[in-house]
């Protein structure tokens, strides 16, 4: 019988097999960052360890820098001890760090397939759950806690259960790509999957809706996996693959002998067994809007708020979950999303802000201007991102159109830094999650595609961007 | 890492589904360095009103509560970030064991770092689980637990078991397999970063 792709790069990281218990996975990249890290370099301090591979390990500085003027000091001051703190580990432990200065700082998951770090077949971990991102790449990529961080800077493994290969098929092709993108689809399966339906899975997304994307709208796809509970999410690399990390700054010297190599192993044989299967049918498919306080909690632009029981289809909790989320977003049933008024917009994070959201987005706004009651920021995935839009001209798009033009980090996603709704605000997030005050206190998050947050900033309220010019 | 055997206490309901780690710690407390401390900020966006004063509505507050140590939640318990603060918060507060219907990965298996215990029963025992008002004691040793009136099997993987009970270091029992760990480098097509 044939392999999966999961499989596949999984037993080629084998170290230790065991029956009935983890197997010794070995990590080819580890990357580090300043929040979900102190507490272990502390652990190897305390324990008299070296890190086993700094070669192998990479630090930035991206959840809790300020997104403002790089040259002023950061006020918060236990931002600012944590930040000192990576800086102080990276130094004693040998470690690379791309810091605040760096011209490649950025969101760790935008600058790695940026600098070529990402490799097709390796295996990939980070403190951060959305570490699922670099599957885009045919890598197998996810999210560790902190004491997983220490064990892998002490050992370069980790011991893991075997997740189960669950297949997503793509099928179809979009009548409006510009309108209806990567983030719609990752939405749509959210929607349908649940988000825990992918707990205990790595999924694979394949068919024609996956192959058509770019690079960096596979990344958007694989980096919401999590938000479907999967441990990871995988495309397979083909040339679209190849050719993005062709000549990167951290690209190997040999990588023309490992395409080869990748070319001809990395893919799931035909006849091998996935224990999931869903099919999504993107033909037809509407820009979503999440209306909850979950990503599964979500619908068409098109449609309006649901009550509790159609949301729920009989079960009692998901009711229960849907009458406290739309008390916390202050939505009534029936209302069309289209009436909804925005007070902020936030294009940015791991989730969508790179190159091509912004080139898309500025699309939009292009000769416009945003809605005199709505504050909105643009903040690039990266220096390097936020470098290649000004080349283009973008910043002077957004800029004009009243838009910030800010710094890179990960910034209003999730707030640490001093991006963040006040109590009540509504915001339009390009990012991934709209939990309870993730993005502040009290705020409000709904979550859509970088072209429809920046027509909700445009309009003020959410708009089905199919009827925008977008070509 | 410490070690767990059996607790006796009653449990403490949280009557909710898909509770994730921005609820368990919210972000603005994830600057601190060290892992200790964190138990005043868990779910603290519940358990404090704006003005920084704690809510009387919110299960946590009940004074009946005080000394709980098990904690019974809803499906998909621990989902989105993979903050190990959840689980630290989780710990510092009071709560030895976690009991839901299931849980996100990520946040499992960081329980079993630091010596929490989350077990999986199904949504009915789960439900009568959280009417109980009595002690229940959670035996991992004979994985059972005993309410006044029953007595419920729970299933956990025969590893993991055995690092909470003997409280095991992690790190200290991999690098005992350091030789193969060389030699997997030997042979990897992988080249290094830098």
């Amino acid at each position: 019988m044939g392999k999966t792709l999961f499989e596949k790069i999984w037993d080629a990281h084998v170290v230790v097999e065991k029956e009935n218990s983890p197997s010794l996975i070995y990590i080819d990249r580890h990357l580090v960052h300043e929040v979900t890290s102190p507490q272990a370099f502390d652990g190897l301090r305390m324990n008299n360890r070296k890190v086993r591979r700094p070669d192998l390990t990479i630090a930035t500085m991206d959840h809790n820098v300020p997104t403002n003027n790089r040259g002023l000091p950061i006020l918060d001051q236990t931002s600012s001890v944590q930040i000192q703190t990576l800086e102080k580990n990276c130094k004693d432990f040998g470690i690379k760090l791309f810091d605040i200065n760096s011209p490649n700082q950025g969101i760790v998951h935008v600058i790695g397939p940026q600098l070529g770090i990402t490799l097709p077949g390796t295996t990939i971990v980070c403190g951060d759950s959305h570490t699922s991102t670099h599957g885009a790449f045919g890598a197998l990529a996810f999210g560790i806690g902190t004491s997983e961080v220490e064990h892998v800077l002490a050992s370069q493994t980790l011991w893991l259960e075997k997740p189960t290969p669950f297949e997503i098929k793509v099928e179809g092709k979009r009548k409006n790509p510009h309108a209806v993108t990567a983030k719609d689809i990752i939405l749509s399966i959210i929607k349908n999957i649940g988000t825990s339906g992918g707990n205990g899975t790595v999924i694979e997304y394949r068919g024609e809706g996956i192959s058509d994307l770019s690079m960096e709208q596979r990344m958007t796809i694989c980096n919401m996996s999590i938000e479907a509970g999967a441990r990871a999410g995988l495309i397979a690399p083909d040339e679209k693959t190849f050719e993005y990390l062709r000549g990167r700054q951290y690209t190997p010297k040999n990588y023309e002998f490992l395409v080869d190599y990748w070319r001809e192993n990395l893919k799931t044989d035909s006849g091998a067994k996935f224990e999931k299967n869903y099919t999504l049918h993107i033909d037809d498919i509407a820009p979503q809007v999440s209306w909850g306080t979950n990503p599964g909690m979500t619908i068409d632009v098109t449609e309006s708020v649901p009550s509790p029981e159609d949301f729920a289809k009989g079960d009692q909790n998901q009711k229960k979950g849907a009458e406290k989320a739309l008390e916390y977003m202050n939505l009534k049933s029936g209302t069309p999303m289209t009436e909804i008024k925005i007070d902020r917009v936030f294009i940015g994070s791991c989730t969508n802000a790179r190159l091509e959201d912004l080139i898309e987005a500025s699309k939009v706004v292009k000769g416009r201007k945003v809605s005199p009651n709505v504050k909105a920021m643009i903040v690039p995935g990266s220096q390097m991102v936020k470098k290649q839009a000004e080349e283009l001209g973008l910043d002077k798009i957004f800029i004009d159109a009243n838009f910030e033009w800010r710094e890179s980090g990960c910034s209003m996603c999730l707030g640490m830094n001093p991006d963040i709704l006040s109590p009540g605000e509504r915001c339009a997030s390009t990012s991934n999650r709209n939990f309870e005050g993730r993005q502040g206190t009290g705020g409000r998050t709904h979550l859509v595609s970088p072209v429809m947050a920046a027509a909700a900033a445009i309009f003020g309220h959410f708009v089905d961007v199919r009827e925008m010019d977008l070509n | 890492m410490q070690s767990f055997k059996k607790i006796k206490t009653i449990i403490t309901p949280l009557d909710k589904v898909n509770v994730d780690t921005d609820q368990i710690v919210p972000k603005q407390f994830l600057k601190l360095v060290q892992k200790s401390g964190f138990g005043k900020f868990l779910f603290y966006n519940w358990r404090y009103n704006d003005q920084e004063q704690l809510k009387s509505d919110f299960v946590l507050n009940e004074p009946k509560y005080k000394n709980s140590k098990i904690l019974v939640a809803g499906d998909n318990f621990g989902c989105g970030s993979s903050r190990e603060h959840a689980v630290w918060a989780l710990l510092d507060y009071g709560f030895s064991v976690v009991i839901a219907s299931s849980f996100a990965d990520i946040f499992y298996s960081n329980c079993f770092k630091n010596g929490l215990l989350p077990i999986v029963l199904d949504e009915k025992t789960i439900e009568k689980l959280q009417l109980e008002t009595g002690d229940v004691e959670v035996d991992l040793e004979n994985q059972i637990i005993k309410t006044n009136s029953k007595t419920i099997p729970f299933d956990i993987d025969s590893h993991k078991k055995k690092i909470l009970l003997e409280g095991l270091d992690d790190i200290a029992q991999t690098l005992l397999y350091e030789k193969k760990i060389t030699e997997f480098e030997n042979q990897s097509k992988i080249p290094s970063v830098l």
